[in-house]
């Protein structure tokens, strides 16, 4: 039932309907989130009784970490289906995805750095949690880079789809190290099995920066999709010497 | 099973025969010690501070170096497709191909590890912690990067690629091998947490090695 639902969207004139329709959607969630979301981070929330101010920094900078894993995650599932069920769009998902994650991982690293300096007074340590990170930033400039060297499509996202799924093997190294190792790095406080170790009044914007985001991710991939969808009619086109003038009315070919 | 032995014969006789990858390994190994001892300038304490993690690094570059020779040679000249057609499934390939790799690059360099040693000033009683390391560790060097050449030698300039592709994978093993290196008492070495943390590492890597190879072989011969 899944499966057949998923591929009523392979074809490229459905997706583009939803897409269409689903944007400005999208977009306008993020919008109210973030701005809520920074209204309640920015002034009605208290300072931390430790960190002060800094603390503030959390906002932007959480959600970005969760993104940044959640992206890589959401390649890794889309590189799977694209693999197994040679679903086309799923590669499209997954190549469309990289840029935007590689975007969140770094802004992770640049927002922790910044609360680094005044709170563990570094702006970088090679601790478990960090480290990973960046590894993490690599393996997407990686995966990018796999697209950028191939220029069939369809071997291109063979190619990547196998660096994507064996890079996966850092995301729970990721999501653990705080565990495993004694890192300066805090430990998680939101899923845990006593409940959140955050108040109620931090936990909110937090929460809704992250819907944000999320938000945000949506909105950004339909986008990079359609692009990405657009750019393949146009090099199909090009190979074909039709009239690109013809391109706006064909939307059948991927 | 014969195939696997002719394959790792075949590399490993093509590797140390004249102009072959292993003596360039080696000759690479051994430069990058010398620029990193140059670098670091004639203070033997910060030598040895740095030892083990240098040696470490060579390693790994010297293993970027010769990822290249794994399939390209050999998908250039066209042998490559008999091999895959004479054996019977790919993964069995990936792990011969790596094996061969390694048996030319680390088993060569775990020999030589002990001068390497002397060269940086590493503590006697480290010695056998460093090729232990280096023996427990470089599996997972050489199957990873048997992943990534599979991946890339279709490719015109695969050597830059695979090392992006693969440097990131490499971390946990510089980090569990340098952490070997330095730790654990002489007498406890076989089993400190670092080893135990190289060796899974390494079976990992020979878990996943023949299926993300074999499928990205199977991927780039059609």
């Amino acid at each position: 039932m899944v499966m057949r639902s998923i591929f009523e969207y392979a074809n490229p004139v459905r997706f583009a309907a939803v897409s269409t329709r689903l944007s400005p959607v999208f977009a306008g969630a993020a919008t109210v989130c973030l701005t809520t979301g920074l209204y309640f981070a920015l002034f009605a929330s208290p300072a931390d009784y430790q960190q002060g101010d800094t603390v503030r920094i959390m906002y932007v900078h959480v959600p970005a970490a969760w993104m940044a894993l959640l992206c890589y995650t959401a390649m890794a599932a889309s590189s799977l289906t694209g693999f197994v069920w040679k679903h086309p769009l799923a590669d499209v998902a997954a190549k469309a995805t990289a840029p935007i994650g590689a975007v969140f991982t770094l802004l992770a690293l640049i927002t922790g750095a910044i609360w680094g300096k005044p709170t563990w007074g570094t702006w970088w340590v090679w601790d478990a949690r960090l480290t990973s990170v960046l590894v993490l930033f690599f393996l997407y400039l990686g995966y990018i880079s796999v697209w950028t060297a191939i220029e069939e499509p369809t071997r291109a996202a063979r190619v990547a789809a196998i660096v994507c799924l064996v890079g996966f093997v850092n995301v729970p190294i990721i999501k653990f190290s705080v565990d495993w190792w004694n890192s300066l790095h805090q430990p998680a406080s939101i899923i845990r099995a006593d409940g959140p170790s955050i108040d109620s009044s931090m936990l909110t914007p937090l929460l809704l920066m992250a819907l944000g985001y999320g938000f945000v991710y949506a909105w950004l991939l339909l986008a990079n999709m359609e692009n990405e969808l657009g750019e393949r009619r146009l090099a199909r086109a090009l190979s074909q010497k039709r009239p690109v003038s013809k391109l706006v009315e064909e939307q059948s070919v991927i | 099973m014969n195939a696997i032995w002719a394959i790792i014969g075949r590399d490993v006789r093509l590797g140390f025969a004249g102009g072959g990858g292993a003596s360039q390994t080696l000759i690479f190994f051994g430069l990058t010690l010398v620029l990193f001892a140059l670098a670091v300038g004639p203070d033997q304490q910060a030598l040895a501070s740095i030892s083990g993690p240098v040696i470490w690094t060579s390693v790994l570059l010297a293993k970027f170096l010769s990822l290249d020779r794994v399939f390209q040679s050999d998908f250039e000249d066209g042998s490559l497709d008999l091999i895959v057609q004479r054996t019977p499934t790919l993964g069995v390939l990936v792990i011969a191909k790596a094996t061969a790799h390694w048996l030319t690059t680390s088993a060569l360099l775990i020999v030589f590890s002990p001068i390497a040693a002397i060269l940086l000033n590493l503590s006697s009683d480290r010695y056998i912690a460093l090729a232990l390391s280096l023996a427990v560790g470089t599996p997972a060097l050489s199957l990873i990067g048997t992943i990534g050449a599979a991946l890339t030698f279709p490719m015109r300039r695969a050597s830059a690629l695979t090392t992006i592709l693969v440097g990131p994978l490499y971390a946990p093993s510089l980090i569990f091998g340098v952490a070997a290196t330095a730790s654990g008492q002489p007498n406890d070495i076989l089993f400190s947490p670092a080893i135990l943390f190289l060796g899974a590492s390494s079976l990992m890597a020979l878990v996943v090695a023949p299926l993300a190879g074999g499928m990205a072989l199977r991927l780039n011969m059609n």
